[in-house]
């Protein structure tokens, strides 16, 4: 069962199951190590609600909640 | 053998955050040269590499940091065409230097892959072996090295640990160049179909681009995988090869082989197994420094809270603290300037270089202070990695208005001078967000600013309190810094849905572990900024300010000279009989003023020297200018006078003070003179129209000030403007845009003024 990466809480983990986002805006995610199969912990959310921050392969990496919600984990 | 052996050119690269930078110092000793790759505004940074031999010098050159070879910015490509030799001017890298960050591995190996498949001798600099550790991980050089096929050093180069033997080994490596066999890498298990077509685009680059044959396997990967690099390099690659290389993705595509993604799922996968097989896990000291440390400063209420206080003190700093080297830059200027005039002795040589070319350079000289400071104040956000965090912490709001969190920094700076600003955007990746932050962060009320809402506002605006205890003139000034804002946000939200539409790129950012600054590294890093602000800006504002002296000095104006040094002579005679010319009365005046009971002789002879200087002006290009705008200005409620000052703060705002004193014939004035101000002021409230009403009503000064937050008057942004979007087309576009907005509002502001006073 699959769910969006921004519905998940901080400090739950999860793994990349699916990703949605436009085949031409995926290349840089993906060559950050965003890959389907990658295990990430969400860590928190700004304090303003966006962006979100994950700790995947070991660093931290932040994105917008509108490309979190295109990634889809299990 | 006597010519000396061609220089040697070790080039360093690696992922942004990896400690290259921190290398590269480690290496070259703070001894980089910095300058732009030619035609664009990337730093070019190279230096000597330490310990040569004698007449064996090795030239390192810092690739802007960069996580792939597909790039996203503009120092990202920049960092590839070296690599692909495509950068005129830059020579042939002769060995590579890969930095690794060792707690971060497989990201850093997804790099350093891509470039040992260069084919270029490659050395891997395995850095922060020591937070690796701290984070539970252990990397085996030797076996990394094994696995790579590259000699790895691991160090930590900020602590200038592991340095010394890289840099030995560079230096033996330079020494005999043939001593390394490169041998043939690569780092993908590609799926069968794509490797075939990649294999079939290689053959054909080969034959294309014979001299770099070397670079072909590696090419052809790229063009098969990145998206945008066919329609982006036309120039490069001719039609036949776009073909084969759309028709191969299409194939693959019906193949069900995601051509996009393939390339980098294969190297991951790879990097992966090699990150494992490296890696000792250990203990762990648990939840880093840096994880407490962002616990607190990206905390919901507290992050915020210190964000604020955080800019608050940068601006205080800026403001307070730049002040006194100011003044004292100021009076240092001033100091020039008469010793000049007395060395040349009066003549038009004279007013040109004390005038002209020392007061008008140095009354942007006299802005380095700030611009220093400020500049300080982002290299220690930079390097201790809260920048990052700043733009998490703000991205909500710029979205609003389509920009990234990244574009904060550089907005928030213009509100002490635009050009630090505009030199800050240069994080931006997307060349077009980059564009809209530097089109509206002149917008931002700076500094100079300043001197002209003060006189305005202690002119026109009474002196009542609102609410009981604000008082009007504060909260006029406050205004206009709002407007300044809501100006700039609305723009930009303007302009990224129009001119420069596109969707926004991703986000993607990387919030590195926290670092210690190294406060001679941040020096460094100020000065290296401050001394391409001076030297580039200083050029052309010295070509406006000799333009603009011509204006305000010539044509000559002999009949209107006569009679004022007839005046004076008339003035100096009785205390003087001797006095025959009026050079000499002149210097009699000059040598009075240290007599205190010739002090109102003197002053009335200062009087009539402001009253000369201002007749000479009204009479100037300058002052005809003034009457010539007229009838644009008259809708906004402004007389030819104002007119003057609109024309010569053309190239600096704040020159609006100075010479609404020359043309109100009011004594020297200061822009931070309070006496100064004060006389000015009561000279502005005095004058009237034709018709006897007042000019500098509450409508005149509220448009004039609206006019002057909106308007593009600031030769040095201009400058700064045309150097960073490499061309006049953008620095021009911004004049003409902001000068229509500044008409505009300043003329609704007038005639909806006037409107509601019936």
């Amino acid at each position: 069962m699959s769910q969006p990466l921004s519905s998940l809480t901080p400090g739950s983990r999860a793994v990349v199951a699916e990703i949605l986002i436009p085949p031409q805006h995926r290349a840089r995610l993906l060559e950050m190590g965003l890959l389907v199969g990658t295990p990430i912990e969400l860590i928190r959310f700004a304090p303003l609600g966006d962006p979100v921050e994950i700790k995947v392969r070991g660093y931290h990496l932040s994105l917008r909640r509108h490309e979190a919600e295109q990634v889809m984990v299990r | 053998m006597n010519s000396s052996p061609p220089a040697f050119t070790a080039v360093l690269t690696g992922n942004p955050n990896c400690g290259k930078t921190a290398l590269f110092n480690a290496l070259t000793g703070l001894r980089a040269k910095v300058g732009n790759y030619a035609g664009v505004t990337v730093e070019r940074k190279e230096g000597a590499l330490l310990g040569a031999a004698p007449g064996h010098p090795v030239t390192v050159l810092d690739l802007p940091g960069t996580y792939s070879l597909s790039p996203q910015s503009l120092d990202e490509q920049i960092a590839r065409d070296v690599l692909f030799r495509r950068v005129p001017g830059v020579p042939e890298p002769a060995l590579v230097i890969v930095v690794a960050d060792a707690s971060n591995l497989q990201r850093n190996l997804y790099y350093a892959t891509q470039v040992i498949e260069l084919g270029y001798p490659t050395f891997l600099a395995l850095n922060m072996v020591d937070v690796a550790r701290q984070n539970g991980h252990t990397v085996d050089p030797a076996a990394l090295s094994r696995a790579l096929g590259v000699p790895v050093f691991p160090m930590v180069a900020s602590e200038g640990e592991g340095v010394g033997t890289l840099q030995e080994a560079v230096h033996r490596f330079a020494a005999q160049p043939g001593s390394h066999r490169v041998i043939p890498r690569e780092f993908n298990e590609l799926p069968e179909q794509f490797g075939r077509e990649a294999q079939a685009i290689e053959q054909r680059l080969e034959t294309l681009f014979p001299h770099r044959e070397r670079l072909a396997a590696a090419e052809a990967l790229l063009l098969l995988g990145d998206d945008p690099v066919l329609n982006s390099h036309r120039e490069i690659y001719p039609e036949p090869l776009v073909a084969a290389v759309t028709a191969a993705r299409t194939r693959l595509e019906s193949a069900g082989v995601d051509w996009r993604s393939a390339a980098i799922e294969a190297r991951y996968a790879r990097v992966f197994a090699i990150a494992q097989h490296v890696t000792t896990e250990t203990l762990s000291e648990g939840e880093s420094f840096s994880d407490r440390l962002d616990r607190l400063l990206t905390h919901r209420i507290w992050g915020l809270v210190i964000f604020v206080a955080l800019m608050a003190l940068m601006f205080q700093g800026i403001f307070s603290v730049a002040q006194w080297p100011m003044d004292a830059l100021d009076a240092g200027v001033g100091w020039l300037a008469d010793r000049v005039s007395t060395a040349l002795g009066p003549g038009d040589l004279q007013d040109l270089l004390a005038n002209g070319v020392i007061k008008g350079v140095g009354a942007v000289i006299v802005f380095l202070p700030q611009i220093c400071l400020l500049f300080l104040f982002i290299a220690l956000l930079e390097d201790t990695g809260y920048m990052a965090r700043a733009a998490f912490l703000m991205d909500r709001l710029m979205s609003r208005v389509g920009l990234h969190g990244k574009s904060f920094i550089p907005m928030l700076s213009s509100f002490a001078c635009a050009i630090p600003g505009i030199m800050a955007t240069r994080t931006i990746e997307s060349p077009k967000d980059r564009l809209v932050t530097i089109l509206v962060a002149p917008l931002m009320s700076c500094s100079a600013r300043l001197p002209v809402y003060t006189v305005l506002i202690a002119a026109c605006i009474p002196q009542t309190r609102v609410l009981g205890f604000l008082g009007l003139p504060g909260l006029t000034l406050l205004g206009m810094y709002l407007l300044g804002i809501v100006g700039a946000l609305g723009m930009a939200w303007l302009f990224k849905r129009t001119l420069l539409r596109g969707e926004p790129p991703p986000l993607i950012l990387e919030l590195p572990p926290y670092k210690r600054p190294v406060p001679r590294v941040m020096l460094r890093h100020m000065w290296d900024r401050a001394k391409l602000f001076l030297r580039r800006a200083g050029t052309v504002i010295l070509g406006i300010n000799i333009l603009l002296w011509f204006l305000a000095t010539y044509p000559r104006q002999p009949e209107l000279d006569t009679a004022f040094d007839a005046r004076l002579l008339t003035l100096v005679q009785p205390s003087d009989p001797a006095v025959r010319t009026p050079a000499e009365a002149a210097a009699r005046v000059q040598a009075w003023r240290a007599q205190p009971d010739r002090a109102a002789l003197v002053e009335a002879a200062d009087a009539l020297n402001h009253e000369q200087s201002g007749e000479r002006l009204r009479g100037s290009f300058a002052g005809r200018l003034g009457h010539a705008i007229e009838p644009l200005i008259r809708p906004l409620g402004f007389d030819w006078k104002i007119g003057i000052g609109l024309v010569a703060s053309f190239a600096a705002r704040e020159v609006f003070v100075s010479t609404m004193s020359v043309v109100y014939n009011v004594g020297e004035v200061d822009a931070g003179d309070a006496a100064g101000t004060a006389s000015l002021v009561e000279v502005l409230q005095a004058e009237r129209r034709p018709d006897g009403t007042p000019v500098y009503t509450l409508l005149t000064g509220l448009t004039l000030m609206v006019f002057y937050v909106f308007a593009m008057q600031c030769v040095s942004t201009v400058a700064v403007v045309r150097r960073e979007t490499n061309g006049w087309k953008w620095p021009l576009f911004q004049l003409a845009y902001m000068t229509a907005l500044a008409w505009v509002l300043a003329f609704l502001t007038y005639q909806i003024g006037r409107w509601m006073a019936g």
